[in-house]
């Protein structure tokens, strides 16, 4: 789960990590009466959930409390990368000396947490790491004992930061390890980390990734979730605990397990087609949970066939059939649908569906031909 | 000969009193595995499947007891790495974890704490371990397999038995299946397990099925070309999968441009391995 820069932030600040004083807005007149407050210059900051916002022309510096007005007015109706701009962060401008970049995240490499950083910062990072990787610094830390301080002095060190600062990055640094481990994040950026010209450290921006799986011990994030660049149907398969991925092609998939959904895309594909999901009904997927699948797959107007394809193992053949029956029932789909059962009590669940009018197919190969077929005759 | 699990296993069950534990339990026993008991801490002193097998209230007291050489995981995820520490402290060589869905952060620490104690981890969000006809050590269908040369390793569930029946349906068998979960953080990967064919007498090819995200094929392939006598043919799963997206497994997700299927099978290929175009197709490749 991405959290927005203002949310980011917020948690920076409640871990002793310098902030610049903002607040966030909703309306034009907010970020107005925002800027009144802070006095003199403010930066206003789109808070949408994708990278490049500064040259999406959604960052924008503003002189006075009227100026803030009409960018932000400007700023809040955009649309980034698709994204609608529902807030925007309304923050002091700082007198930039120099940026850093800083961070630590997961390395699943080396299973361990990394420190990211450079004196390159206020760039992607991405880029930097392709044109000129010797600027950047990584430093790993032993997940059972902990960032140590002289681990961050050693940052500080690489990245040539004058010794004056050094105690200041290192008290950043220890405060972002505990931002890092205690939010479960598994990204924790602070780009840019600047140096103001009055000689302070300050976190200007900042990005957070929580992991999914520790979200049941981490409520209050959770409650930060920003489902805009979601489509509809994710979260309203995330609701019934579905894995589901929208993509743009016709043929619907319904499959168990992820590995074996990822491969029936890969399948279709493979034999001319194109599927229009992804979707997972786990191990175990009950009538309830079919049902709510079939339903999401079919809300899709571009949907011209569905393949089922279940393998059966603790998930049992006859209790998807169930599912796709009283599904059927009450959907009344009106696309071919392509149904493959193999495994734990395939040929009773085949039973069931043999006067359900579906066409059935043998092999993984066979079903992604037919589904294929029947989506071409369907256009 | 085989990897990892046979008939000289003693298998400890963690959470066997559960719902899943207990299912998986019977369907394990039924198979022929030598199932030694189980652990739910407060259910110590009660007897499952009918009084043939019982339950401690510790690791430790089972070990004591049954003096088992492996257990396997089937508590929900936020119990999970308290269940693998405790099997590592009793001094169990072998943990298999079942459970889905644990965080990153504890995984990092569960694998950093594991490694020190020289403990051998597979999974979590696995299928488990299968030796056709000799022991099955997880929630592997048994009849879709049959016992053969073939050693296979999978980061995933239903495609790995897919793969199987394919094998079963040409006649041909595994030495062992190896599910190494699709978690991004795991306690067994490809190379470890390529490793143990490459030393087991038993298995002559292997089968490797991986999908998007890390770099543990790529790692593979590395070790396939320079290490590898026996021959590989493969799988990538995640071709048309979107980058940025997690696809149902936490570790499923292309990151930066990196872990696509196409820099996994282009390493795969150069490394000599045969990659299939579907997955039905793997074992016709050898």
């Amino acid at each position: 789960m991405k959290l927005h820069e203002y949310q980011s932030k917020t948690i920076f600040s409640k871990y002793g990590i310098p902030i610049p004083r903002g607040r966030v807005a909703a309306t034009p007149q907010e970020a107005r009466q925002i800027a009144e407050e802070l006095g003199g210059r403010v930066v206003i900051k789109s808070q949408v959930l994708v990278g490049g916002r500064g040259k999406a022309g959604g960052v924008k510096l503003a002189k006075d409390p009227a100026e803030a007005e009409q960018l932000a007015r400007q700023i809040l109706g955009m649309d980034i990368k698709g994204l609608p701009v529902r807030k925007v962060l309304v923050d002091e401008a700082s007198a930039i000396d120099q940026e850093i970049y800083f961070a630590i995240t997961d390395d699943r490499a080396a299973k361990k947490p990394v420190i990211i950083a450079s004196a390159a910062g206020g760039i992607d990072i991405e880029e930097v790491a392709i044109k000129t990787p010797e600027k950047i610094i990584k430093v790993h830390i032993d997940p059972l004992l902990g960032l140590r301080e002289y681990q961050a002095r050693d940052v500080a060190i690489a990245i040539d930061l004058p010794r004056e600062y050094w105690k200041d990055f290192v008290k950043i640094a220890m405060n972002l390890w505990n931002v890092y481990k205690e939010t479960d994040a598994s990204l924790a950026e602070i780009n840019p980390l600047v140096i103001t010209k009055d000689k302070k450290m300050i976190a200007l921006d900042g990005k957070m990734m929580i992991d999914d799986n520790a979200l049941y011990r981490q409520p209050a994030l959770n409650e930060m979730r920003d489902t805009d660049e979601d489509a509809p149907s994710e979260i309203e398969a995330r609701k019934y605990g579905l894995s589901f991925i929208k993509l743009d092609g016709d043929i619907g998939c319904m499959v168990n397990g992820a590995g074996l959904a990822m491969t029936s895309m890969d399948v279709i594909k493979l034999f001319g087609g194109e599927p229009a999901n992804f979707l997972d009904v786990g191990g175990g997927a009950s009538a309830e949970k079919v049902a709510a699948a079939m339903r999401i797959i079919l809300s899709d107007p571009n949907v011209k066939a569905i393949l089922f394809n279940i393998f059966g193992g603790i998930t049992r053949c006859d209790e998807v059939a169930r599912g796709i029956l009283a599904a059927m029932e009450e959907v009344k789909p009106k696309v071919p649908m392509v149904v493959r059962l193999v495994g734990t009590n395939a040929e009773e669940g085949r039973k069931l569906l043999e006067n359900a009018n579906m066409i059935t197919a043998e092999t993984l190969a066979d079903a992604a031909k037919k589904s294929v077929a029947a989506a071409k005759k369907g256009k | 000969m085989s990897i990892l699990v046979d008939k000289n296993t003693r298998l400890l069950v963690q959470g066997i009193t559960g719902n899943e534990g207990l299912f998986h339990t019977t369907q394990m026993v039924e198979y022929g595995t030598n199932v030694v008991g189980g652990v739910t801490p407060g259910k110590g002193g009660e007897w499952v499947l009918d009084g043939k097998l019982p339950v401690f209230d510790s690791i430790k007291a089972a070990k004591e007891t049954t003096d088992a050489n492996a257990t396997i995981i089937f508590v929900p995820a936020r119990f999970a790495p308290d269940a693998m520490y405790e099997a590592a402290d009793a001094g169990i060589p072998l943990i298999i974890c079942i459970t889905e869905g644990v965080p990153v952060q504890d995984m990092m620490r569960v694998r950093n704490y594991l490694d020190q104690k020289k403990v051998r981890l597979i999974g979590p969000n696995c299928p488990g371990l299968l030796t056709p006809g000799e022991a099955k050590v997880g929630i592997i269908p048994g009849d879709i397999a049959i016992a053969g040369n073939i050693g296979v390793v999978s980061r995933s569930g239903t495609l790995t038995y897919e793969v199987l029946y394919a094998m079963k349906n040409l006649g041909m068998g595994a030495s062992t299946c190896v599910g190494i979960g699709g978690d991004p953080v795991n306690g067994t990967n490809f190379r470890d397990v390529l490793m143990m064919f490459e030393h087991d007498p038993k298995t002559e090819k292997v089968i490797m099925i991986g999908e998007i995200g890390g770099n543990e094929e790529e790692k593979a392939a590395e070790y396939i070309a320079t290490k590898m006598t026996k021959p590989v043919a493969g799988f990538i799963a995640g071709q048309t999968a979107p980058p940025g997206k997690r696809m149902g497994h936490a570790g499923a997700i292309i990151e930066g441009g990196a872990g696509t299927a196409a820099d996994k099978i282009k390493a795969l290929e150069a490394a000599g391995v045969k990659v299939a175009k579907h997955p039905e197709e793997i074992p016709t490749l050898f």
